[in-house]
């Protein structure tokens, strides 16, 4: 199952640990699952309005930004992190 | 004299006929000619000119603007306020390259509301027949102003009981860069400074300490400063009768310009069309908006083109800075130099609205080192200031300036080569970063390995007061969607449009990739910036993105002519596609030594064959590839005056692969200028009415060419193996080690460590007296 790292304060607020295995194939089927195991974590990661990820996160899926967001598919051995999206100047 | 050929470039194993290569850039002859047209250039019939009233206080409330004289004044054609900008809610919208934008914050930056935030915050703005009765006309309006007390410093504002910025501010408590938000209505809690806080923790931090037999504790502080492009903002905007609007202004993104004035004037994207004109400079500050939604606003009242355009006070007073920073650190070692435990506070001012780059700083502190255990927190605190907007490697220079002059501290103490102190603690392929993800390929060793090898590091000191330091910095740069459409042309050319405004060569690099691919030469390539109707949306130019991005989508688009060339070829010679090949620009039959045709050839015959040929490149690639620059300074401090003059300087970085090593070179020495600039005299000298008193380019102290040797470039390439060409960006990461490089040499050279910057000769010679106790 895909291994997901969860931000320290999200951690917090959820009392979610700081990494937890969690089934899906793509991100948005591991954040809908993220949530049954830990509620409140889908609000913090998915924006409903949008139907994206939220603004100002960027999912790291196995060392790189996603560009496919929710759409983008995972594997077993997938390792998932949720940072800022950073820009640039 | 150099005893060696300077800047080196230690070239990967893969070679090229086209990428490497050093050829004249495309719009260099117009640039230099004076013919290329720049934003304020434009000229339109009828054309009206738009001048903006600007707050003369710091923090006021507005009670009322009675702009009925002006209106009145012969020669005036439209006034506009904060009542005629759409002011969208308080949410949070992710635009291209997650840049986050709160439009509410963005059209009250743009056209204060209730309150004006910061010294030049605009409140009106009017459009005449020129720009003089426009001047005239700005002083006729009558603005009843609560004057507050302004809070300048993140301290002040973070303290209880602070003078609130907005009064109903929502505090964020996310890793996400968020870039604020406002309380809902039926939230009763008061409002804040604190934008956000958050943190990222690794490992065991007690435990990391426990191991360490040494320990170092830095604290810094650092100053507002500005990109100091040299083309002020401006802006022309023109309504059609059918309710559209064209807009023409230089910008980092084009399509922001499109999106984000769309918004703010209640219209369709579709309705905009946003034209890029050539760009003076940008650094980042302008990927943000300012004249074009109101030069739209007075063009929609006037029912006439309007240009409106800043001049330099208005650029630094109402634009955006980078941030002043509070940072502090703590670093743990063994004795043998590895580090166990490493902690970083950051404290960023965001300006009078949320969203400071401290979640990049976050990103980058510490990220190009292997430590187990690690603590970093950040804080976005809102003061009455101009918004920031990105400055080069946003975040990361203020953070790697406390963080690299403690690992010189740290290296000193431990009796170990600075560089080797960062090579033993080097991160690499595999190494886990402080915020969570693995490390890739990257050339981190590589660099630090040619940093040490390089004559300068070396090379003897000679003088009194001279010094030598070192420093590293990290940027993880970045990508985004992007497009490119090539047309080849009868006589073999090819045009190509692109969505990236140009600014420091990338007509070029981008060129490069698509004539590497189809074995032409780049002087038969003609790259154009498309407008936002003639080419697919393209994020900004910016987070050292274009040439990886935008290079990648001409390389596709090359591909795509290249097969549809093959195919041509086999209806010419009536065999199949599979049996043509098509290598350095000739298509050959893979068993038919006679059956050859040149692009040329084959490009005059494109329209008989099948009609226009035609190549589409929209991609949106993943893994930009990080990189760090390392470099070495010499510096010469006067005791009796404290200036301090740099004698020589190396910059020493990771390109992946150079597609055009002297654009390379360029912004290496355009980032490590701007990094000594800021290191030794930029920054907001603000009085204690929060008004900035130095906002013009004679007493904003920018370094020139006489303040400075030849900056020496040294180009590692270690290919990112995410790109065709293995291209990493190249632009920001320049500008991040200066600070600390300096600030170390001038250690090395007096004895002193300098904590705040800049390091002009007050701060210099503040730090010998305390240091002598006198």
């Amino acid at each position: 199952m895909p291994d997901v790292w969860i931000p320290a304060q999200m951690q917090r607020i959820t009392g979610a640990p700081d990494r937890v295995q969690v089934e899906g194939a793509t991100v948005r089927q591991v954040i809908n699952n993220l949530e049954r195991m830990h509620p409140g974590m889908k609000e913090l990661l998915y924006d409903e309005e949008l139907d994206d990820i939220t603004p100002g996160l960027a999912v790291i899926v196995d060392g790189d930004v996603s560009q496919l967001g929710l759409m983008e598919r995972v594997q077993d051995d997938t390792e998932m992190h949720f940072l800022p999206a950073i820009g640039g100047g | 004299m150099l005893d060696y050929k300077p800047n080196m470039v230690l070239t990967s194993d893969k070679q090229y006929k086209v990428v490497g290569t050093r050829p004249v850039r495309h719009d260099g002859a117009d640039k230099v000619t004076g013919l290329a047209r720049y934003s304020a250039d434009l000229n339109l019939p009828g054309m009206l000119y738009g001048k903006v009233l600007r707050s003369p206080h710091a923090h006021a409330r507005i009670r009322s603007i009675d702009t009925s004289k002006a209106e009145a004044m012969p020669g005036v054609r439209s006034v506009v306020t904060g009542a005629d900008i759409v002011e969208p809610t308080g949410r949070a919208s992710d635009l291209a390259e997650g840049a986050m934008i709160n439009f509410k914050f963005l059209s009250n930056n743009i056209m204060a509301q209730d309150k004006a935030l910061y010294k030049g915050h605009a409140i009106a703005a009017v459009a005449a027949v020129n720009a003089h009765v426009a001047e005239q006309a700005l002083e006729a309006i009558e603005v009843d102003y609560e004057v507050l007390p302004p809070v300048m410093r993140a301290g002040e504002a973070m303290a209880d009981n602070a003078t609130l910025v907005h009064e109903r501010l929502a505090a964020f408590n996310t890793a996400s860069t968020r870039a604020g938000g406002v309380l809902d209505e039926d939230d009763a809690s008061t409002g804040t400074n604190i934008a956000n806080h958050f943190e990222f923790r690794m490992g065991d931090m007690d435990a990391g300490y426990a191991q360490a037999d040494v320990v170092v504790e830095r604290s810094v502080s650092t100053s507002a400063v500005h990109q100091g492009y040299i083309e002020p903002h401006a802006g022309t905007a023109m309504w059609h009768d059918d309710g559209s609007l064209t807009i023409w202004s230089s910008s980092q993104g084009h399509f922001t310009v499109r999106d984000h004035t769309a918004r703010l004037v209640g219209i369709p994207v579709s309705k905009v069309k946003a034209i890029p004109m050539e760009i003076g400079g940008g650094f980042g500050a302008k990927l943000a908006v300012y004249m074009e939604p109101v030069a739209a606003l007075l063009a929609r009242k006037a029912h006439a083109p309007v240009k409106v355009a800043m001049n330099r006070t208005e650029v630094f007073e109402a634009t955006g800075p980078t941030s002043g920073t509070e940072i502090s650190c703590k670093i743990g070692a063994t004795n043998e130099g590895k580090i166990t435990a490493a902690e970083v506070h950051l404290t960023f001012e965001a300006g009078a609205f949320p969203g400071s780059p401290v979640a990049g700083a976050a990103n980058c502190v510490l990220a190009a080192y292997d430590i187990a255990n690690t603590y970093i927190e950040g804080y976005d605190i809102v003061v009455n200031r101009p918004k920031t907007a990105a400055y080069r490697a946003p975040g990361s220079p203020a953070a790697a300036y406390c963080v690299e002059v403690a690992l010189d501290e740290l290296a000193e103490k431990l009796g170990i080569d600075a560089l080797d102190l960062r090579l033993m603690n080097s991160a690499r392929e595999g190494t886990r970063r402080p915020t969570g993800p693995l490390t890739p390929k990257v050339g981190y060793v590589e660099t630090l390995e040619a940093t040490k090898a390089h004559p300068h590091y070396s090379a003897p000191k000679d003088g009194k007061a001279r010094g030598r330091g070192v420093a590293s910095g990290f940027w993880g740069n970045n990508t985004g969607p992007s497009a490119a459409v090539a047309l080849v042309n009868p006589d073999g050319t090819v045009t190509l449009t692109e969505g990236s405004p140009d600014i420091g060569g990338t007509r070029a690099s981008v060129a490069q990739q698509l004539a590497e691919v189809l074995g032409i030469a780049v002087e038969d390539v003609n790259p154009q910036i498309g407008d936002t109707d003639s080419i697919g949306f393209t994020s900004n130019t910016g987070g050292s993105s274009v040439t990886f991005k935008t290079g990648y989508a001409a390389y596709t688009a090359a591909q795509d002519i290249k097969q549809q060339m093959i195919a041509r070829a086999a209806r010419i010679w009536e065999v199949e596609p599979e049996d043509v090949q098509f290598e350095d620009g000739v298509l050959t039959h893979r068993a038919d030594d006679q059956l050859r045709m040149t692009f040329q050839q084959l490009a005059a015959r494109q329209v008989p064959t099948g009609g226009p040929i035609v190549g589409r490149g929209g991609v949106n690639p993943g893994g930009a590839g990080p990189c760090i620059g390392v470099h070495i300074v010499d510096v010469e401090v006067d005791e009796e005056t404290g200036k301090v003059e740099v004698v020589r300087y190396t910059a020493v970085q990771d390109a992946g692969k150079a597609i055009h090593p002297s654009y390379v070179e360029g912004q290496i020495q355009g980032g490590a200028v701007q990094g000594i600039g800021w290191a030794l005299n930029e920054e907001y000298y603000t009085n204690d009415q929060g008004h900035m008193v130095n906002s013009s380019f004679l007493d904003y102290r920018m370094p020139t060419s006489l303040d400075l040797p030849m900056i020496d470039t040294c180009i590692v390439e270690v290919d990112n193996p995410n790109h065709p060409f293995g291209v990493r960006g190249v632009g920001e990461v320049p500008i991040v080690p200066p600070m600390a490089a300096i600030a170390n040499a001038i250690y090395d050279a007096i004895g002193v460590r300098l904590t705040v910057l800049p390091m002009n000769p007050g701060n210099v010679l503040e730090a010998l007296w305390e240091k002598n106790g006198s």
